[in-house]
């Protein structure tokens, strides 16, 4: 395996997640990050996914896959059905954020989450002296083709959590390379979150 | 739709087995005996047997599922031939394929067209009445004759679906994976409706005779439109649209009632085709068995036991039959039971025909998921 050609979002998960575990990964595409895991730690994988090409390129790989949305995926499954749910760069695609959020701490123990920082400098310039719609490197998409539905910053997110009761595990920021550590949500890229439900959860 | 090359020229087998005193009890608490299978096998089963896989056919199938079939007259290819063969789907040069009739149906295992021994007659509505799980166990012997103590594989589309979750329920622990295509945990009414007008449309055909028409000829008015309703069932609204449009087959409407549009030769035709060659009292029988099959209340029979078993479940969007939320009842069981699974819903117009025709998506799910079982060791 070389660590090269593997996607920065998809090394920091791979360090994150224990050898054995049972994983969930949520809007898993073609099913790279799962393949990842399955070969390097041997993982029971099974991905959700909404594209029927998507899901041909999974069952390829020998994944397991269920074709569908996120909203209505996490239902069926009983309480702590695996130890990681993984929502990489597919949380901000999902109509009811924190419900999938609820559901997927209820399903699995630990819950990793990957988003595009909106508060990334290039895109507060772009927005303050173009007055346009931020387009950037995590952000590729056009206002009128954009897959996104909510656009958050990574001080978003952390106040989300702190609102919710949800415990921040580790937190590990992204530029395009490599780690950005120096002010992330001025300069980080993607975001990739560890978050467990805590012990002072509010009631939902 | 795949062509190149097929099984090569079949001959069809029997097995008998349950004959009395040890005869098959059925889920009705009926016995039956003795039971003849017909069935047909494709590709060579290895050393280990462990690469056999058994399809399961639909309503009004048979055991020819493959290749071209051995005897006088024409050469037919089996109703699966585009998935069963060298290089195929279920690719012969690596599985041992077989496929055989159900009980209760009429092309060549005992059914109710069958002499019932002990009267020398067929058994018309004599023969008792069959359940999916009766269907299974009587396979279950032949898999047995044949040697084969696990499964690779059970699979099969609509009624074949049907078998492919009841092995799972009644033997799980020999079938490794089950590909259930276009098929549900149960009837819905709308399901029991249409089996039941179909049922009426035999029985109210004054040739039906009780069941006894044996020697007498077919109720084939009734059987015919029973089929022909089958039929709209299988196709879609876009399909028939593209298939049929509202062309006329002459040139001008006929202002009298005859076939004017094309649907309906179509339709007649199906209908004409279907009592030539299926028996009626089986239509009866076999559209029963659907209607009572029900594992809604889990697949599997002990609760919070995980299911072992590997899962490909399919659907098809234009499926208004076997709506894809069918499909979805069955994904949903087997999270909970934490089942290895797969689900895809294949975009096709087809409608519920589209198990037996969408062969080039179906070949990429199931070659791939198949070759993953096939790999991977037992016991995992």
């Amino acid at each position: 395996m070389t660590t090269e050609a593997i996607r920065p979002d998809h090394q920091v998960i791979y360090g994150i997640v224990e050898p054995g575990s049972r994983v969930l990964d949520l809007g898993c595409g073609e099913g790279d990050l799962l393949s990842l895991l399955t070969s390097g730690k041997g993982v029971k994988a099974q991905g959700v996914e909404l594209s029927e090409p998507a899901i041909y390129k999974c069952v390829e790989k020998g994944l397991s896959v269920f074709h569908g949305d996120i909203d209505s995926g996490l239902k069926d499954y009983p309480d702590k059905s695996f130890d990681y749910v993984i929502l990489n760069q597919s949380m901000q695609e999902v109509k009811k954020v924190d419900f999938v959020i609820d559901e997927a701490l209820r399903v699995g123990g630990r819950v990793i989450v990957g988003f595009p920082n909106f508060a990334y400098w290039r895109a507060r310039l772009r927005l303050f002296f173009k007055g346009k719609t931020p387009v950037t490197y995590s952000l590729p998409y056009r206002w009128y083709n954009t897959p996104n539905l909510h656009f958050l910053s990574i001080s978003d997110f952390k106040e989300f959590c702190a609102d919710k009761g949800i415990t921040i595990e580790s937190e590990h920021f992204l530029g395009r390379n490599r780690g950005q550590q120096f002010l992330p949500n001025l300069f980080a890229l993607n975001a990739v979150f560890l978050i467990t439900a805590g012990n002072n959860r509010k009631e939902r | 739709m795949t062509t190149h090359g097929n099984a090569g020229t079949i001959k069809v087998q029997y097995y008998t087995f349950a004959e009395p005193p040890k005869e098959l009890k059925l889920e009705s608490g009926q016995s039956l005996g003795p039971i003849t299978l017909a069935y047909e096998t494709y590709g060579e089963l290895n050393n280990e047997k462990n690469n056999a896989i058994l399809i399961g056919h639909a309503l009004s199938g048979d055991a020819h599922a493959a290749g071209l079939r051995e005897g006088a007259g024409v050469k037919e290819l089996g109703w699966w031939d585009s998935m069963i063969g060298p290089g195929k789907a279920f690719d012969t040069t690596k599985y041992f394929v077989i496929c055989s009739n159900v009980i209760g149906g009429c092309k060549g295992s005992t059914g109710p067209s069958s002499i019932n021994p002990k009267t020398g007659r067929p058994y018309a509505i004599d023969f008792p009445l069959i359940t999916i799980s009766d269907m299974v166990n009587a396979q279950r012997h032949l898999i047995d004759h044949l040697g084969i103590d696990k499964l690779l594989c059970v699979v099969g589309g609509s009624m074949g679906g049907m078998q492919a979750l009841q092995w799972v329920a009644s033997y799980p622990e020999r079938v490794r994976s089950a590909i259930p295509i276009a098929t549900a945990l149960k009837h819905s009414p709308q399901q029991i409706a249409f089996d039941e007008v179909g049922r009426q449309a035999v029985m109210a055909d004054p040739e039906w005779r009780e069941g006894n028409y044996y020697g007498l000829g077919q109720p084939e008015k009734g059987l015919a439109v029973a089929r022909m309703i089958g039929h709209i069932t299988y196709m879609s609204d876009q399909s028939m649209e593209e298939k049929f449009s509202r062309r006329l087959k002459e040139k001008n409407y006929s202002f009298r009632f005859k076939t004017d549009f094309e649907v309906e030769g179509y339709l007649r035709y199906k209908g004409d085709g279907f009592v030539r060659r299926f028996d009626a009292n089986s239509y009866l029988y076999i559209t029963k068995a659907l209607d009572y099959f029900d594992l809604s209340g889990g697949i599997t029979r002990h609760p919070g036991r995980p299911i072992d078993t590997k899962f490909l479940v399919i659907a098809f969007k234009s499926d208004w039959l076997y709506p894809s939320y069918q499909a979805q009842e069955i994904v949903k069981q087997l999270k909970i039971r934490h089942a290895d699974a797969s689900y895809c819903e294949i975009k096709s117009t087809y409608g519920h025909d589209a198990f037996l025709l969408e062969a080039e998506e179906q070949t990429h799910l199931i070659s791939h998921f198949l070759k993953k079982v096939y790999k991977d060791k037992e016991g995992r």
